[in-house]
């Protein structure tokens, strides 16, 4: 949590804002995102039916969470696998280290984890003397940038492929310098080469999960490389990352949400492989890891319930919010400055790392609703970025000017006869300064706006005054 | 206190209980034993054979190849077929699945046959599917002794037999068949749900077949809907 640049996001923005490259390589965002959505979302005529199921099997499980843990952690158990509880980040690198030592392991290989990145496993077990390897395309790229992912379900979106070339020969010099790598083809195989090297002599492999299942005491993970089957097949022992709201009751339950889930995220029908992992190798499997543990963590998540911001935690981690927020299409992932970005992070950030580091982010919204509209599990996000910001007035986190401005306005709304005197003095005043041109390209208190585009002088009377006057003409 | 107590008892607090509630652990125990089914899509509850044309379209539709064929004793045949389509040395690996063992693959001429795990080498090989989901083009394997999970990932070609049979309308359906062949509440070490051949769009999105696991998935649909 220590590299958090969310306090920063304000710079972070105007920085992104500037980019060419970002700016290149964020056009597709809501090109293809959005209408790969929409077109699967269309081919399913239940599918709204099965986001209020989502919904109330989230809300279900979150209202029993303890007790499903222990008949998840029972059946886990009975299956020969092994789960470990970590109420913070450090403890979860902690037991996975002690994990890795356990078996002599050099390297590890990991399939995308998000609560991976919460944690920073990678930095903690490379200081350790435990080599972590990414092995699902986009995270292996943002490994090798030593960045953090700029989006939950395709960490290296913010990059050209021209970008990823440099990368790739900067990296593999042991590959001949005059191969082509001019179409994504060619650095998807490269990659590939590269990596098959790294599935086969790993000793730990770890993954994320998309869900957890009490009934049977299974983790799943959703992928569409096959990278995550590697990882967690190959080496000796698989180790499976995951916080506490990942649980779902049954295998019924996991159904409704994996027909929102892909759907959501990338368009699909159903991603390439969902796979559902028990325990370890059983007698007389030819393959298969033979330890299974799953390190479940909590890190702030326990504290979210029962409270205002507990319908986060419902959150299956698709993206769709991001893939239709233009706050997200104009400044990217790495501006919000951890590893959740989009409205999902603005909401989930402050809550794991505190509103004093994370004020910005729920600050950071047109409130054009697309993501609550969207959202397969129904979180209301716009009303808890409202709550957010509510919270932080209260603290008194927000700027002396903002504060001020705010005071001075709602000492005028709370007085109706005084707020429309006011407001058609100035509307009057600004339309006859502005009689000439009809617009004012720079005015007092209104830089920020002026300095980009016009702003147009009012005409006529303020909006109260004309609403006034239409009931009165009816 | 030990990192579950932990967990537990700041789950409990903020949810003002104790874990000890009746009515609670009732809601629980209810909904694991009687798993209630939600929404189930009507697109997949259609009559047998409709639900393998459904299963056929789907495959395709997420870049999957499918031949049916009648009778289970020309897969080898169809194997080999389907190796000298795209140029491939005529030679699969696959598990001891009764089911594939029990197969001619004498008559499949040339084709060399081993047996086992994938230690990566291999170019081609052959599951057995445990079953199929006609809702979104879904096979269903299940690992065990005689169904190694590195064979669906390894090799580049992955050739998958399916009984027609066993052609689901929808994920509930094999969960039941799941539950009546390992116990309630047990489960086989891996079930893999695979949709289409491997593939990544992780680079300016764009949709590339052939990550990490297979570049090519071919199912083999024997038989009519009984």
């Amino acid at each position: 949590m220590s590299n958090a640049t969310s306090p920063q996001f304000k710079d972070n923005a105007r920085a992104a804002l500037a980019d060419p490259d970002l700016q290149n390589a964020l056009k597709f965002v809501e090109l293809n995102f959005a209408s790969r959505r929409r077109e699967a979302v269309d081919k399913l005529p239940e599918f709204d039916e099965l986001r209020d199921s989502s919904r109330d099997i989230k809300d279900h499980t979150l209202a029993h969470l303890d007790l499903y843990l222990e008949e998840y952690e029972a059946r886990v158990n009975a299956a020969g696998g092994h789960v470990h509880y970590a109420t913070n980040a450090e403890e979860a690198c902690r037991i996975i280290l002690d994990l890795c030592r356990k078996l002599g392991a050099k390297t590890v290989t990991k399939g995308k984890s998000m609560v991976g990145e919460e944690i920073g496993i990678n930095d903690f077990l490379e200081a350790n003397g435990v080599t972590p390897v990414e092995t699902d395309l986009g995270e292996y790229i943002i490994q090798l940038r030593h960045e953090m992912p700029s989006h939950i379900i395709a960490p290296a979106v913010h990059l050209t492929k021209a970008q990823v070339e440099a990368d790739f020969r900067r990296v593999h010099t042991q590959l001949p310098r005059d191969r082509n790598l001019v179409d994504p083809a060619s650095l998807l195989s490269e990659a590939r080469g590269v990596l098959r090297e790294k599935f086969l002599a790993a000793d730990v492999g770890i993954t994320g999960a998309n869900f957890l299942v009490a009934e049977t005491g299974t983790s799943i993970i959703v992928t569409n490389e096959g990278n995550g089957d590697l990882t967690q097949t190959l080496p000796r022992a698989h180790i499976v990352l995951a916080s506490i709201e990942k649980l779902v009751p049954t295998l019924d339950d996991l159904a409704q949400l994996l027909r929102v889930l892909a759907r959501s995220a990338t368009g699909q029908e159903m991603s390439v492989y969902t796979t559902l992992s028990t325990g370890p190798r059983r007698p007389g499997d030819p393959d298969g890891p033979l330890d299974y543990h799953v390190v479940l963590l909590d890190n702030g998540r326990s504290a979210m319930l029962g409270g205002e911001f507990q319908d986060m935690l419902r959150c299956i981690r698709c993206g769709a919010c991001m893939n239709h927020c233009p706050v997200y299409h104009a400044v990217g992932g790495h501006a919000y400055g951890w590893v959740y970005p989009g409205p999902m992070g603005a909401v989930l950030t402050p809550s794991l790392i505190g509103i004093d580091k994370a004020g910005d982010l729920p600050n950071a919204s047109t409130f054009c609703g697309r993501c609550e509209e969207v959202c397969p599990v129904r979180i209301p996000l716009p009303g808890m970025m409202r709550s957010w910001r509510e919270r932080e007035f209260e603290r008194h986190l927000s700027p002396a000017t903002m504060r001020a401005g705010l005071a001075f306005w709602a000492f005028f709304a709370k007085r109706p006869w005084l707020y429309g005197l006011a407001t058609g003095l100035a509307a009057r005043a600004l339309a006859y300064l502005g009689r000439t041109h009809g617009r004012f390209t720079w005015l007092p208190l209104a830089s920020g706006w002026t300095r980009r585009r016009d702003l147009p002088a009012p005409q006529g009377a303020t909006f109260q005054a004309q609403w006034k006057a239409r009931k009165a003409g009816r | 206190m030990s990192g579950r107590d932990h967990v537990l008892s700041s789950i409990r607090r903020s949810l003002g209980v104790t874990g000890r509630e009746a009515p609670r652990r009732k809601a629980v125990a209810d909904r694991i034993a009687g798993h209630p089914r939600g929404v189930v899509p009507a697109r997949g509850q259609i009559a047998a054979a409709e639900r393998l044309t459904l299963f056929a379209r789907m495959m395709e539709a997420a870049s999957g190849s499918v031949a049916r064929i009648a009778d289970r004793a020309d897969v080898p045949v169809a194997v080999a077929e389907f190796l000298r389509q795209h140029n491939l040395p005529p030679a699969i690996r696959r598990g001891e699945d009764a089911r594939l063992v029990s197969m001619p693959w004498e008559r499949a001429g040339t084709l060399e046959v081993t047996t086992g795990a994938s230690d990566g080498t291999q170019l081609a090989s052959v599951s057995h599917a445990s079953g199929g989901v006609a809702e979104t083009g879904t096979l269903i394997l299940v690992s065990g002794p005689d169904n190694p999970t590195t064979l669906n990932f390894l090799p580049d070609n992955h050739i998958v037999v399916l009984d027609a049979k066993d052609v689901a309308g929808d994920y509930e359906t094999i969960w039941q068949r799941l539950r009546e062949r390992f116990g309630a509440g047990i489960m086989p070490r891996t079930v893999n749900m695979i949709t289409g051949p491997s593939r990544s769009a992780d680079i300016e999105q764009t949709l590339i077949l052939g990550a990490h696991g297979p570049r090519r998935l071919h199912v083999i649909l024997v038989g009519e809907a009984g």
